[in-house]
């Protein structure tokens, strides 16, 4: 199994003869240098190069190519060898590439003979360098490690092994220059040994080898090219993972794993990160099984920080405001203080006193959020789709997933004190509860609960002063539903999901559109009670059933009309059109529905549900109230601040709903 | 080079490198109950629990106990209740962790109190032990034998408190009667 290494992390290696594979977005030169103990070259033979290929117990290839393999045997190395460094440089002067920034970024494989992976690095955050030490082989105590070095060079193969302690760097740098050129131009098909006796055990497929994405064949130097495009024809690229021709024996999940690195510090300010006590944040710094399940983990461990952190600024806030009232009271009931300045004195004091402990509040806040801002920030652009925002690249592009997701993001929550920092809402699927968005405008209006306005206060421009407008709050709501059912339908692999509709007064329509148009929604939902029974009885039945069949282990009886794809009911103006039945239909629905796959999702105005009095309440309960608009009504689990929700809303004018929803219409055929 | 408090006596929590300490544990050990006969049920099982109060200007603000796992702001920590004690070989049976850089600035001094929930007297408790370490490399900083420490029911262990930039640890030991924590709170009033 393969150890994929970050930046700066070492391996064992469990061999002495291995192989090293590197790929790359174009044509590389690959070298060796062997190094002492210090990591410095006693002379130009101690560097293997496309013009001295061969040194002992190193073989090199002799052409820049995008992909090599590169021999070594530790044990025939000298004995003062104590670092083997391989390095990548980009060629001058045969056209191709001018910096690493502008290709994907080269990987490096650490494998045995026959091909099993030891240890893998991907070479990220690279801009303008143009020559890179990419891993070291190193003997430590007898014994050899593989570290991931990633060290880029802007200067060229000069000045790494100028860096390395050689005093003929640039000639040496010329002579690899001049070797490459002419083989370059001669192109011929050498019978190169190297990958000729391999190329029966080169099976195993070349991680992030750039095979697709070669630029010319007269690049490509013919012998190491064309070994390695028959052996490995399963290998995949890095710049197009998704581009559906080869497959990608890479675990899926684990893609997102280099993603986040550019963002991370290159090669120059790593080590001032690292010297600051805290590291660097890193996607998927939490537990788990899966990138999804680790990334899922560290946006909670991420949620309850910010909570705590804030919970510790808060209280330290409070404490320091009856701190000051305790002490200016004490001041003015003081008869001594009656006379003379004392008074001020002592007013003086108790306000200094608060307003240092506030700043040092606050700046102990800062320094958290300031840890977390960098986390969200590596973080955010690494989600999946079921996790990312709609603006998140990821969802262009989207392709209709294999399997289900473990997670969905309902929306954004924040804390007044932290307006720039947005936690995902994450919910496991499948929904354990219905959802209810609350379309009404009463549950808005000023409750006096201060941290109620300060939600309030953030609202859009339209909705700022007195409560939101009523027809405005209805159609975001709707727009909130089909947004939240747009993901997910388009999480759920094609035909596992299914939206129905009730709309017994047909406003809906417009908001639908894009379930309509891509076929998400088979048809217009009927207007008026006819619509309402058809759609309930026909969800009770499944409901019904499926229980029953789930009880009984008989799965495979199930009448072949009922649908068993998940089913999401969007109600759009309840309780319009709903008699008693429907009602009792509806909490049966919300009751049964999650266990079996049946989830209800209410679009209705709180304050006219009231009406049909205490039958409701179980209803309003059983259901996760979101609301259209921003609003600080959901609380924390840990220590209970109200955080201010923001649905998941398209932003204004994109398709991305269109776009995606259109690739799942497909995929359904 | 764990030291054996004596009572009153304070210790800086200072490296010897001259870096503060950042994360402290205060651990409580004890032996379980022996078991009696056929009938492990009946056993007098042994409750001690260990409780963590945060002041701030005298006052208590938070509290770490086995039904309040962790502060509100996140920085004290109790590792879970154990209801039974251990072997009695020198482990922590419970333990609260203390992240003392994120502790709330107006947070000035943190008390550890060890409480008998099921009300056996600390003569009757065998191989019962606190200690303080130094949880960024295992180095027990001080610790206390509660063994023979009469017929109590509560001990307020020790407090770490602000000094200078850093923090410091005063060992307390003054032994007191209670149930839980807030029984031993009145008493803590005099050492803060």
């Amino acid at each position: 199994m393969t150890a994929e290494l970050v930046r700066g992390q070492n391996h064992p290696l469990d061999r002495t003869r291995v192989e090293i594979r590197v790929a790359a977005g174009g044509p590389v030169i690959a070298g060796v240098t062997l190094g002492d103990e210090q990591g410095r070259l006693s002379g130009a033979e101690a560097v293997a190069h496309p013009g001295a290929p061969r040194r002992t117990g190193i073989e090199v290839p002799r052409q820049a190519a995008a992909e090599h393999r590169i021999a070594v045997d530790l044990d025939a190395l000298p004995e003062a060898v104590h670092r083997v460094s391989v390095l990548l440089a980009l060629p001058t002067g045969i056209g191709g590439l001018t910096r690493f920034g502008a290709a994907a970024a080269p990987s490096v494989a650490v494998t045995g003979l026959d091909g099993t992976g030891i240890a893998g690095y991907t070479v990220t955050g690279l801009g303008a360098e143009t020559a890179v030490v990419a891993v070291e082989l190193y003997r430590r105590q007898g014994a050899w490690k593989v570290r991931a070095v990633g060290q880029g060079y802007a200067d060229g193969l000069a000045a790494m092994l100028h860096d390395q302690g050689l005093p003929q760097a640039a000639e040496l740098a010329a002579e690899i220059e001049e070797a490459v050129s002419q083989g370059h131009a001669r192109a011929v098909p050498a019978p190169a040994p190297v990958a000729a006796s391999r190329s029966e055990q080169s099976g195993a497929g070349t991680p992030g080898a750039a095979a697709t994405g070669r630029p010319a064949p007269a690049d490509t130097p013919v012998a190491d090219g064309q070994a390695a495009t028959s052996a490995a024809p399963a290998a995949s690229s890095n710049a197009a993972p998704a581009n559906g021709g080869p497959i990608d024996y890479r675990h899926p999940k684990r893609r997102a794993t280099p993603k986040p690195a550019p963002a991370a510090p290159s090669g120059a300010n790593a080590p001032s990160a690292a010297a600051d006590g805290t590291p660097a944040p890193v996607a998927g710094d939490a537990s788990g099984w899966s990138m999804e399940e680790r990334l899922y983990n560290q946006v909670w461990g991420m949620f309850e920080d910010l909570a705590r952190s804030v919970a510790a600024y808060r209280s330290a806030s409070d404490f320091a405001e009856s701190r000051l009232e305790q002490e200016l009271d004490k001041a003015l009931s003081d008869p001594r203080n009656r006379l003379g300045t004392a008074a001020d004195v002592a007013r003086a004091t108790a306000r200094d006193k608060h307003a240092s402990l506030i700043t040092q509040a606050r700046a102990a806040l800062d320094r958290d959020l300031a840890q977390l801002t960098a986390e969200a920030d590596v973080v955010e652009p690494a989600l999946p789709p079921a996790l990312a925002r709609w603006d998140n690249p990821v969802w262009q592009g989207y392709h209709v997933p294999q399997e289900r997701p473990m997670a969905l993001r309902l929306g954004d929550l924040h804390l007044p004190e932290v307006l720039d920092l947005r936690i995902p809402m994450l919910v496991r699927l499948p929904l354990e509860r219905g959802l209810w968005i609350d379309s009404g405008p009463g549950s808005y209006v000023a409750s006096g609960d201060p941290e109620r306005e300060y939600g309030r206060r953030e609202l859009g421009s339209a909705l700022t002063d007195g409560p939101p407008d009523e027809a405005e709050l209805g159609r975001l709501a709707m727009e909130t539903a089909v947004a939240i059912a747009a993901r997910l339908l388009a999480v759920h692999p094609a035909g596992d999901f299914a939206v129905q509709v009730i709309d017994p007064g047909g406003t809906a329509a417009p908001a639908l559109a894009p379930l309509l148009e891509t076929g998400a929604l088979r048809e217009v939902p009927p207007p008026g009670a006819q619509g309402v029974t058809t759609v309930l009885e026909a969800l009770t039945r499944r409901v019904d059933l499926v229980q029953m069949a789930v009880r009984n282990r008989a799965a495979d009886s199930l009448p072949p009309d009922v649908d068993t794809a998940e089913q999401l009911l969007i109600v759009h103006d309840f309780p319009h059109g709903f008699d008693d039945r429907a009602l009792t239909q509806l909490r049966y629905l919300a009751d049964e529905g999650p266990s079996v796959g049946v989830h209800l999702m209410m679009v209705a105005d709180r304050a006219q549900c009231q009406e049909y009095g205490p039958v409701l309440d179980p209803l309003w309960r059983a259901l996760l109230r979101i609301t259209p608009v921003p609003d600080a009504h959901l609380a924390d689990p840990w220590v209970g601040h109200a955080w201010t929700y923001e649905p998941p809303l398209v932003p204004k004018g994109s398709q991305v709903v269109r776009q995606v929803l259109g690739r799942l219409a497909e995929a359904r055929g | 080079m764990s030291v054996n408090l004596s009572k009153g006596q304070g210790i800086s929590l200072q490296k010897s490198d001259g870096g503060t300490l950042t994360a402290v544990r205060m651990g409580l050990g004890w032996r379980s109950a022996p078991r009696r006969g056929l009938f492990g049920r009946r056993t007098q099982e042994i409750d001690l629990d260990a409780s963590a109060v945060l002041f701030a200007d005298k006052k208590p603000v938070d509290v770490v106990f086995f039904q309040h796992l962790i502060s509100d702001d996140g920085s004290v920590r109790h590792t879970g209740d154990n209801v039974v004690g251990g072997a009695g070989q020198g482990g922590d049976d419970e333990a609260i962790l203390v992240d003392l850089a994120r502790v709330p600035v107006h947070i000035d001094q943190i008390v550890f109190t060890v409480n008998s929930f099921t009300g056996q007297s600390f003569a009757e408790v065998q191989d019962a032990f606190c200690r303080l370490v130094d949880e960024t490399n295992g180095q027990e900083l001080a610790r206390y034998t509660l063994t023979g420490g009469g017929n109590y029911t509560a001990q307020i262990m020790s407090k770490v408190h602000r000094a200078g930039n850093g923090w410091a640890m005063t060992a307390i030991g003054e032994p007191s009667n209670g149930r839980t924590f807030q029984d031993v709170v009145p008493a803590m009033v005099p050492y803060l």
